[in-house]
């Protein structure tokens, strides 16, 4: 289905160009972002170079327990680095865990029982760090937006809780439109897919050399399974933090300013 | 004896806000007054448990509020907040909302009444009401309740003079038409005077005189 590129380190040097324009840009319009370019382009050389020979030892070991073990530190990372987008949500880490790691086994589970990838670490590893990476933002962007609807909305849901409402209730409308907000991103991306810009996957099988309707296949395949990704993970991470920003007995833990 | 507050002390964010309070509140129609941050609001809203104290008890009727269902105290002893903070849709899905929850029939028509507004305003869209007319909503829907005590947060703050006039005639008529106990907080003494038989005074966050709102408040 693929064929196979060389690429050399002096050909990746060369795209460096490219970074220096952006550099550029933002010196010549006082962006400020040049150092946060610099640090990016560092970081992204050293943790893909690092999770290159990664896989590669994993291919060549061909170990489900490895797989296993790479999706399960992508699982906890992506829940750290999400963390970090949640700061207004309680006890966000859990919740944030145990949605990627449901979204992850959920739909690989799900893609591999019904055969539609092998299941070897060549396909399971970039799927899974696909599908990993998906939850992640999407539960991230999730929780961002309901830790702070909850904080601007404190009045509002302290008046429905002293009308008897559970604090499930009372959070209901606010983890529906932050659910919303988690994954409107992707569904907004699918609906344009083709027309605006080529996904990943497909862009990389075409540079690869492969048959542009395989590309296009696969590269369909990993939408509707990022779809049921990031709808698991933005619900159980909504569902699971809601309820941290009340007490037991159904007060919230931040009360509004008198 | 309706509620009792026994050595009672609350802090927020390392501040204390109500420190050793001792109050009673008797039945019928009780006002709380004190200046801004005072701890008022704080007081009102731990008797129906939206927040629980540090230390001390809060007893409703003889029992401590921590032993009642949480939920049936918030749907008996309702409190309506200082700011209007409705839900989006119209009046009839604001008067409604907390009834249906607690899988009561309510009756739209007489809550309205009741909270001074006309009856066809079940169908108004609640985020085209004026604040006063909002403020009157939230009454409505706690009367859809059918509460046994209403805490009232400084009902009348939001508005201009002739709505906070009639939001007073609505409360007075409410106490003689219901036998629904009233805890009002407000800064207004002479409001306090207008609308309550008894007067708890509370000055940085502890009591410095109650009784009959006569005495407490004499001008």
């Amino acid at each position: 289905m693929t064929g196979s590129i060389d690429i050399s380190l002096v050909e990746v040097a060369a795209a460096l160009v490219l970074v220096a324009v952006a550099i550029v840009a933002s010196r010549w319009r006082g962006a400020g972002l040049e150092e946060d370019i610099a640090v990016a382009v560092a970081r992204s050389f050293v943790q893909l170079t690092a999770i290159g020979y990664v896989i590669d030892l994993i291919f060549t070991e061909d170990s489900a327990a490895l797989v296993i073990a790479l999706l399960a530190v992508m699982v906890v990372f992506g829940a750290f680095t999400a963390r970090r987008r949640a700061a207004d949500v309680p006890g966000a880490l859990l919740p944030l865990l145990a949605a990627l790691a449901l979204a992850a086994t959920t739909t690989l589970g799900l893609v591999l029982a019904l055969g539609i990838i092998e299941a070897e670490p060549r396909y399971v590893v970039p799927v899974g760090g696909m599908v990993i990476g998906n939850a992640m933002t999407a539960a991230a962007v999730a929780l961002n937006r309901l830790g702070e609807d909850v904080r601007d909305r404190a009045r509002e849901i302290e008046a429905t809780l002293a009308l008897g409402a559970t604090s499930a209730e009372a959070v209901s409308g606010l983890v529906r439109r932050s659910l919303r907000s988690g994954m409107i991103t992707l569904v907004d991306s699918t609906k344009t897919t083709g027309l605006i810009f080529f996904p990943g996957t497909m862009v990389g099988m075409l540079l690869a050399g492969a048959d542009p309707i395989d590309a296009v296949r696969l590269q369909l395949i990993l939408l509707y399974a990022l779809l049921g990704s990031v709808a698991i993970a933005a619900l159980v991470a909504t569902g699971l933090a809601g309820r941290n920003f009340f007490t037991p007995a159904h007060q919230l833990r931040e009360p509004p300013l008198p | 004896m309706l509620f009792e507050l026994e050595d009672v002390s609350y802090s927020r964010q390392g501040e204390v806000v109500l420190r050793d309070l001792e109050a009673r509140l008797p039945v019928g129609a009780s006002a709380v007054v004190g200046p801004s941050g005072s701890g008022k609001s704080t007081l009102l809203r731990l008797l129906n448990r939206l927040a629980d104290p540090d230390s001390g008890r809060v007893l409703y009727e003889g029992a401590d509020v921590r032993e009642r269902d949480v939920l049936a105290l918030r749907r008996e002893v309702c409190l309506v907040p200082q700011l209007p903070a409705l839900i989006d849709g119209t009046v009839h899905d604001n008067v409604g909302y907390g009834a249906r929850l607690a899988g009561h029939s309510f009756d739209l028509r007489r809550c309205l009444e009741l909270a001074g507004l006309d009856p066809a305003f079940g169908e108004r869209d609640s985020a085209k009401l004026s604040v006063g007319e909002q403020q009157r909503v939230m009454l409505a829907r706690a009367l859809a309740l059918e509460p046994r005590v209403l805490l009232l947060d400084e009902p009348t703050s939001a508005l201009d003079e002739d709505a906070r006039g009639a939001v007073e005639q609505t409360l007075t008529r409410l106490r003689t038409r219901t036998a629904i106990s009233i805890v009002l907080v407000t800064h207004d003494a002479a409001q306090a005077r207008r609308l309550s038989q008894y007067a708890v005074r509370i000055e940085a966050g502890t009591v410095a005189e109650q009784g009959p709102a006569a005495e407490v408040l004499a001008a």
